[in-house]
């Protein structure tokens, strides 16, 4: 019919001009990095100096601190948003089910910059209270738990984190769950399993792919978080194995210093940095996607 | 069975169902843990911003440094003019992509589509920030509102979009054979039938992207800007809830800081509202 | 089926309602006739520029100023690229920045401001500390609150065992610009490595973003040592260490001593056309980490603009207006850089 084929025309038109705008938004991103990249090169990425003054600039400080914070949130985060995503499908009465999930999901709501402040005048000094004395008093001796209590820091920042992509992890977790047909469950009951037993065989176990799907997700949505982390971290470029040590991710470096950047090799460093934050956030949310596809599709057969 | 394995039988029973139940309270732990930061969160913004509220809050002009008193009456009515803006410019758009991605994932361009649209969600506010001043900003000669909505519009789009894709994507195929069957052209299917049936789980996605544009602060430092009096026109730098909490809560005034966090706890309760009405809407219409 | 009506019908009847609102409350609120101006530049003084625009707008109602703090370097860019019509910064403009302009950027000066030492310390004892010992302390050589070259400048005082953390500001700054520029006067070792700028690769130490994360970080970590802009320090109740200044004196800061600085280097100011650094000014009273801060005015403002931030720039020259910023905390300008700011206000010309 012919008005289905202007319809078409002007979906696609308004495909193409997305695309458009996306190509010029990496494009732009490009122009700008593009002078960093050109003096340094590759290296850029494994160069680990941040000096503006002398215009020596690397971004492997910056991926180390976006990662392992990222990835420090994801194992705080992934068995309490697990376990919440069970109580909420398993367990939990039918009528609290709602409610709950609900408020799991407020917390994506809030504004990042609001917990940048909790963090700061809540988080952090219980940090450096609790749970510095009692993690660097056991634990003091291993490089992980080592250094003064600041209250600022790698930990602080991936706590912050986890509890901002917790509700992300559980929602997906919870959608897994709730995928998996009731007949498995009931067979699981039907031959005398206990509650624990038939969410571990009936529920888990084939939920596996979907879990790390979720977990994924939630690890895309901690390495681009900006303001919260920025407000935690200590934002020192600095690689150190100690949780109790400040960091600087990359997104906290460009909320940090582009508007006050000197000279054009340090902007064009700040933009380089952007475009690899991009191509890594990219990057994970693909493996996510791909990974629930493939589940997906074997699932549907 | 032997008699003296009788007695052995039941003590793994106790096991198995002590097990369980310890299964069920690390569980219900963990659940609790999730919801803990939610009312940490909140009942520390609701005491510190609770305090310095009042009408002239909502209407005042905020007041100069070393003055009491004042309010974000700009701020709020420029974060609402402005959401309201980037709705209107991204909304329909999100609707149709996720649309296009959904229905006709069979075309190359769609598939491209989805692809990109998925990198969008990966951009760094701050980027778009950027990305708006280079574009918008500079070539027009100025901050306004109009480069902070579409900077906002550009964070919404693709959550829109996702939103709408994964729903229509929910939607049995009969119902798109069955308007086909009746003879109407695919694009009446499709907005009328399919987008409708949809509806109110697509609004709920709406809403959210809503929420998120309500309270972003980066993208708008350096596109509408801010403005310390009431904005007359809309290609005039303007003012903004989380920009002027932003300003205000790195500034040395204790009265400021109170009105930052005034403001923070009116952000949140807008947010919190927008999410649970479209909640109860989700609810009502699916009833 | 009633339902989507409804929600059709609300939507689309609130749609409009909405616009009226927007289209009523926003040209009625302002005056048809009036000017806006906009300028962006430092945050150090914002404080005291919106109430210096509030206060001038009771007295020219036709001009309406708005000024927004997003960083010294981010009101020259803003400036260059044309998207405001004045800037505002904490340190003059560099060769490089004034080569970019389209026209001649004039710099006049507005007020005073002066970065503190800070710190917390059991008791929060009065420490002097002498520019060797700042130097050390940036640059890692000192890491204990009981270390000798500490001690040595504060004989009575009992120091604890403790180990000192540096708090440094993480964004891009022109308080770091100014502390920096003083510690690369200071000490040799400090101008090879790390250098002066707004920001600087910190030998050791935490960041905190914005004067706030810094005056934060002092006040909640026993211990802390770190800079923070004067007003910051007085408003959060945070101890300052009195400095050695060139002529040997221990100079706590004070409005006093910091329009003191400027005092002293009064006519090297105005022969400088007022670009002029006063860090480490000599001066029996002068603090030496101080510096004024600028109105960045092109010459191509058009007349509509021009001719009432003129008259405004005047004003800002008065004693009701300097005292205003006394009030806030900000040293007013010495009387002799005024008239001569005032004189190079009447000389200013746009094209």
């Amino acid at each position: 019919m012919r008005s289905d084929r202007i319809f078409n025309w002007i979906l696609r038109g308004l495909a193409l001009t997305v695309l458009l705008g996306f190509v010029l938004l990496v494009w732009f991103l490009w122009n700008e990095a593009l002078p960093a990249l050109r003096s340094a090169g590759l290296g850029f990425i494994w160069s680990t100096g941040w000096d503006p003054v002398s215009g020596d600039f690397g971004a492997l400080p910056f991926l180390w601190g976006t990662l392992v914070s990222s990835i420090l949130a994801l194992m705080l985060s992934a068995p309490i948003s697990i376990g919440a995503a069970l109580f909420l499908t398993d367990i939990a009465p039918k009528s609290i089910r709602t409610p709950i999930a609900f408020l799991i999901e407020m917390l994506a709501a809030i504004p990042s910059v609001v917990y940048g402040i909790w963090g700061i005048f809540v988080l952090a000094p219980f940090v450096r209270e609790h749970v510095h004395p009692l993690l660097n008093g056991w634990l003091g001796f291993t490089p992980f738990f080592e250094g003064p209590p600041f209250g600022l820091g790698m930990l602080t920042a991936a706590m912050v984190l986890a509890v901002m992509i917790t509700p992300t992890i559980t929602a997906v977790c919870r959608e897994v769950f709730r995928s998996v047909p009731d007949l498995l469950r009931e067979a699981a009951t039907g031959i005398g399993a206990t509650r624990w037993e038939t969410i571990r065989l009936a529920v888990i176990r084939p939920s596996i792919s979907g879990i790390f799907a979720a977990m994924i997700l939630g690890l895309g949505r901690a390495l681009g978080e900006t303001m919260a982390v920025t407000m935690v971290i200590g934002n020192r470029p600095e690689i150190s194995l100690s949780l109790f040590k400040p960091a600087a991710t990359m997104a906290s470096v460009i909320a940090n210093e582009y508007a006050e950047a000197q000279g054009d090799s340090h902007l064009s460093a700040l933009a380089a940095i952007g475009l690899v934050l991009l191509v890594v956030s990219s990057l994970v949310n693909f493996g996510a996607r791909w990974i629930i596809e493939r589940t997906e599709s074997k699932t549907h057969v | 069975m032997s008699k003296a394995d009788a007695p052995r039988l039941p003590r793994i029973q106790r096991r198995r169902h002590f097990k369980s139940l310890m299964a069920n309270a690390v569980i219900m732990t963990l659940a609790g843990f999730a919801i803990l930061p939610l009312i940490l969160v909140f009942s520390y913004i609701a005491r510190s911003g609770f305090p310095a509220l009042n009408l002239d809050f909502f209407y005042k002009l905020p007041a100069p440094a070393g003055e009491t008193g004042g309010g974000m009456g700009n701020a709020i009515l420029g974060s609402v003019a402005m959401v309201i803006m980037s709705g209107v410019m991204s909304i329909p758009p999100g609707l149709l992509c996720g649309l296009y991605v959904a229905e006709f994932s069979h075309q190359k361009l769609a598939r491209l589509l989805r692809f990109v649209i998925d990198l969008m969600t990966g951009v760094p506010s701050i980027v778009i920030g950027l990305f708006a001043y280079a574009m918008l900003v500079v070539p027009l000669g100025g901050f306004s509102a109009w480069a902070g909505s579409a900077a906002l519009g550009i964070i919404m789009m693709p959550i829109v979009s996702r939103t709408t894709e994964e729903i229509l994507r929910l939607i049995p195929d009969q119902l798109r054979e069955s308007g086909l069957a009746l003879g109407l052209p695919r694009w009446k299917v499709l907005l009328r039938l399919i987008m409708r049936a949809g509806r109110s789980a697509i609004a709920t996605g709406v809403f959210l992207a809503v929420a998120r544009a309500s309270g972003e602060t980066a993208p708008l430092l350096f596109t509408s800007f801010n403005n310390q009096y009431w904005s007359k026109s809309l290609s005039e730098p303007i003012a903004s809830l989380p920009v002027q909490i932003y300003t205000y809560a790195i500034s040395p005034y204790e009265e400021w800081h109170r009105l930052a966090w005034a403001g923070s706890l009116i952000l949140v309760t807008v947010v919190f509202a927008i999410n649970l009405l479209s909640r109860l809407l989700l609810k009502r219409t699916s009833n | 089926m009633q339902i989507k009506n409804f929600l059709k019908n609300t939507t689309s009847s609130l749609t409009p309602v909405l616009a009226v609102i927007l289209m009523t409350t926003m040209p009625a609120t302002v005056a048809k006739s009036e000017t806006l101006i906009n300028g962006a530049g430092a945050t150090f003084p914002q404080p005291l520029y919106s109430r210096w625009f509030s206060d001038y707008r009771k007295i020219d109602k036709s001009v309406a100023i708005n000024y927004q703090g997003v960083g010294s370097s981010g009101g020259i860019r803003q400036l260059l690229t044309g998207t405001v019509d004045f800037g505002a910064s904490d340190e003059p403009m560099n060769a490089e920045e004034s080569a970019k302009a389209k026209a001649p950027i004039h710099h006049i000066p507005m007020a005073l401001g002066a970065v503190a030492i800070s710190y917390n310390l059991p008791g929060n004892p009065a420490l002097k500390l002498s520019p060797e010992t700042i130097a050390d302390l940036f640059l890692g050589k000192i890491t204990k609150w009981n270390d000798a070259k500490i001690v040595a400048t504060n004989p009575g005082l009992k120091l604890p065992d403790l180990a000192i953390m540096i708090a440094y500001r993480s964004d891009g700054s022109g308080t770091t610009a100014i502390m920096t520029e003083y510690l690369s006067v200071v000490s040799p070792a400090w101008k090879t490595k790390p250098g002066q700028g707004k920001s600087v690769q910190w030998p050791v130490g935490l960041g905190g973003k914005g004067n706030a994360g810094v005056a934060g970080m002092i006040k909640q970590n026993p211990g802390t040592l770190g800079y923070v802009e004067l007003v910051y320090a007085v408003s959060n109740g945070l101890p300052v260490a009195s400095i050695k200044n060139t002529a040997g004196q221990f100079v706590s800061p004070s409005i006093s001593a910091v329009t003191a600085a400027a005092k002293t280097s009064s006519k090297a100011i105005i022969a400088a056309d007022f670009k002029l650094s006063i860090v480490n000014s000599a001066g029996k009273d002068a603090y030496p980490i101080s510096s004024m801060t600028w109105l960045l005015i092109p010459e191509n403002m058009p007349a509509n603009k021009s001719a009432p931030l003129t008259a405004f720039l005047k004003w800002a020259m008065s004693d009701e207006a300097q005292k205003t910023a006394e009030s806030l905390h900000y040293a007013p300008l010495p009387k002799e850089v005024r008239i001569a700011a005032l004189g190079r206000i009447g000389k200013l010309k746009f094209k």
